[in-house]
């Protein structure tokens, strides 16, 4: 493990990604090589069909690459079997989805105690996380609720304490204001600044380039291929 | 994780309400009508079996078809009493359709002609009065001893002393009422559909009634260990009288053993027992069939919440294990509906018919195992199809 430390959180190496559609092959990743380190604020950047859904895919462990390497926080994601994938996700990745993806059957606080019962924590435990990652969020006193009694805002953050509850590596966020207004969005995005400066790794991808340029680096992608850029500014430039 | 689970299927299955009462439905019917049926038969059984053991097993009921020209005769009661393995035997003659009268109530009865001995044979009990004597048999007195539940209804007593001396008409001829029987002395023939019974002495009856004296039919009591003997020496007898041959499956006559009829009276209740639950058993599948669909249909509408389930870490393990519950849940609930309904059945068929049907413990245990199988197996292919589901798959899946 000590070796991890010194490397990245995320690194890819020649990955590709390949999709047959009839007759046609679609490279959505192509030869790319990633360097996210730990603790760094990324934004992923690149127009719908860019492969950036695919790129997501594979850093969050929902897919694997076709091609090439990739190494998340020191471990490399072979082909892993399915419940293998489940515990890495479980472990190391927060998601929060452009669409929140709470269960609406459940209150705020069943939903971010339910990644906590598949690391099979105990009960006193999980309360304990569970309080923590609600109270950072702001939302300990709505924890009864139902998704459906909260608003967007509210759902989001529900979720980002649902990613926050397991203490993950890093933070993988799907277009996290896609579905808010402007202000509900800011406000969003300062919860990631303040993960941010706790020391989180959080990797947002996004379509918006104003969005993107919260980040302190930039990876854009277009086609399937990856660009890297380190200023702030030329972030709007390249969108 | 398994409280969890539980807790998840439990909310699954009550948020649907009228969804899941049409899965459990199925189920609930399946139950209902395998708990009832086999209840039914192994209570109308046991009926049945009490009946034949209170006219005791150490009996011989013979019937006589073909006398050859040469009937038999109350000397040949006294023959056959005397007979290897025989204790008593007794002339029986029945009339199924006789009127009784008395005062301005009258009822259709069944009257047995008899003698003496028929009382010691049968183990029938005396409430008030004496039994038929055997000179009443030998005068062709007309006498009769009544049941207790007729000295009630027809002679109108509240106490069965008060009926002795009293007069009734049966068939239009005026008996005197010599003897009451007791209580349980009425369920002593499984041919009897009446409530009401009325013993006369055999000689009354056959002059009476027109119907000649030859005995057609008697019953034989042997002693405790001495059916078979009694069975053979009867057999030998009746053989040698009728020239008929030794053979069980004579023209002659035939030897009604209540051992034997209790035998066969127990394989065609299991047959029917079989048969009636395994048609149950036909409807509580198709109850799982049932589950299975409506699973199947749970597992789609819930695409995107097991593709969250799954992004957020839930194995392929605890995705199946929660669908699994959920139709074990729907089939065990049902289970235990049906059960309870069947309580309620078999409790109302009692009442009703009069007769206790209780519900068999060892049909509930084989519902409940039935139900547990079933919604195990038709569980788990909807199960395994929800933990299959690859996340990114599910979770863009849109309804």
């Amino acid at each position: 493990m000590e070796q991890a430390v010194n490397e990245g959180m995320i690194i890819f190496r020649d990955v590709s990604k390949i999709y047959r559609i009839g007759d046609s092959v679609v490279r959505a990743l192509d030869h790319a090589n990633i360097r996210i380190d730990r603790g760094e604020f990324v934004s992923v950047i690149g127009p719908s069909g860019s492969g950036k859904s695919t790129l997501m895919n594979i850093i969050g462990c929902l897919d694997l690459a076709d091609e090439g390497e990739y190494l998340l926080d020191g471990q490399e994601i072979r082909n892993y079997s399915e419940n293998e994938l489940a515990r890495i996700r479980n472990r190391k990745i927060g998601f929060i989805f452009q669409d929140f993806n709470l269960l609406g059957k459940l209150t705020a606080y069943e939903n971010v105690e339910l990644p906590l019962i598949y690391q099979r924590l105990p009960r006193a435990r999980r309360k304990e996380q569970v309080e923590d990652a609600l109270n950072r969020v702001g939302l300990w006193d709505r924890r009864r609720h139902k998704p459906t009694e909260l608003s967007g805002g509210q759902q989001q953050r529900v979720a980002i304490a649902r990613a926050l509850a397991t203490r993950p590596s890093i933070f993988l966020a799907d277009e996290p204001t896609g579905n808010l207004d402007q202000k509900t969005g800011r406000e969003l995005i300062g919860i990631f600044h303040e993960l941010h400066e706790a020391g989180s790794t959080i990797v947002l991808i996004t379509h918006d380039g104003h969005i993107a340029q919260e980040a302190a680096r930039s990876i854009k992608i277009l086609d399937g291929h990856v660009e890297n850029i380190a200023a702030r500014d030329e972030i709007l430039e390249v969108v | 994780m398994i409280f969890q689970s539980m807790k998840m299927a439990w909310e699954s299955v009550i948020s649907n309400k009228l969804r899941t009462f049409l899965t459990m439905l199925g189920i609930i019917i399946g139950v209902l009508a395998l708990v009832v049926l086999v209840s039914i038969v192994s209570g109308a059984t046991s009926r049945v079996t009490d009946v034949i053991s209170s006219m005791g097993t150490d009996k011989l009921q013979v019937s006589v078809f073909d006398d050859s020209g040469k009937p038999l005769k109350m000397k040949d009661m006294e023959d056959i009493s005397a007979l290897p393995g025989v204790r008593a035997a007794a002339p029986l003659s029945q009339d199924m359709g006789a009127t009784v009268k008395s005062g301005k109530n009258s009822a259709s009865v069944q009257v047995t002609g008899t003698t003496a001995a028929y009382r010691e044979i049968q183990g029938l009990s005396i409430a008030s009065g004496r039994w038929l004597k055997s000179t009443d048999q030998e005068n062709h007195t007309a006498v009769a001893v009544v049941n207790g539940t007729l000295a009630k209804d027809i002679l109108g007593v509240s106490h069965t002393s008060e009926a002795v001396g009293k007069t009734v008409t049966i068939s239009g001829v005026p008996y005197t009422v010599v003897g009451v029987l007791g209580e349980g002395s009425q369920m002593t023939d499984i041919f009897s559909m009446s409530a009401y019974s009325v013993y006369i002495p055999y000689s009354t009856l056959v002059r009476n009634s027109r119907t000649g004296g030859a005995i057609n039919s008697f019953v034989v009591a042997a002693g405790e260990e001495t059916l078979a003997e009694a069975e053979a020496s009867v057999r030998g007898y009746l053989s040698e009288r009728f020239d008929a041959g030794d053979d069980e499956e004579n023209e002659h006559y035939y030897i009604f053993n209540m051992s034997q009829i209790m035998d066969s009276m127990g394989q065609v209740t299991a047959v029917m027992s079989i048969a009636l639950g395994g048609i149950a058993a036909i409807s509580l599948l198709v109850g799982g069939i049932g589950i299975m669909n409506i699973m199947l249909v749970s597992v789609t509408e819930r695409t995107r919440e097991i593709g969250i389930r799954k992004a957020i870490g839930a194995g392929n393990g605890s995705i199946m294990f929660q669908f699994l519950i959920e139709a074990l849940m729907v089939s065990l609930i049902g289970c235990a509906v049906g059960v309870l309904a069947s309580w309620g059945v078999l409790a109302l068929i009692s009442l009703i018919s009069k007769t206790n049907f209780p519900m068999d413990p060892g049909v509930v245990t084989v519902a409940v195992v039935f139900s547990l199988v079933i919604g195990l197996i038709f569980g788990i292919y909807p199960a395994s199809k929800a933990a299959s589901k690859k996340p990114i798959d599910a979770l863009h899946f849109t309804n």
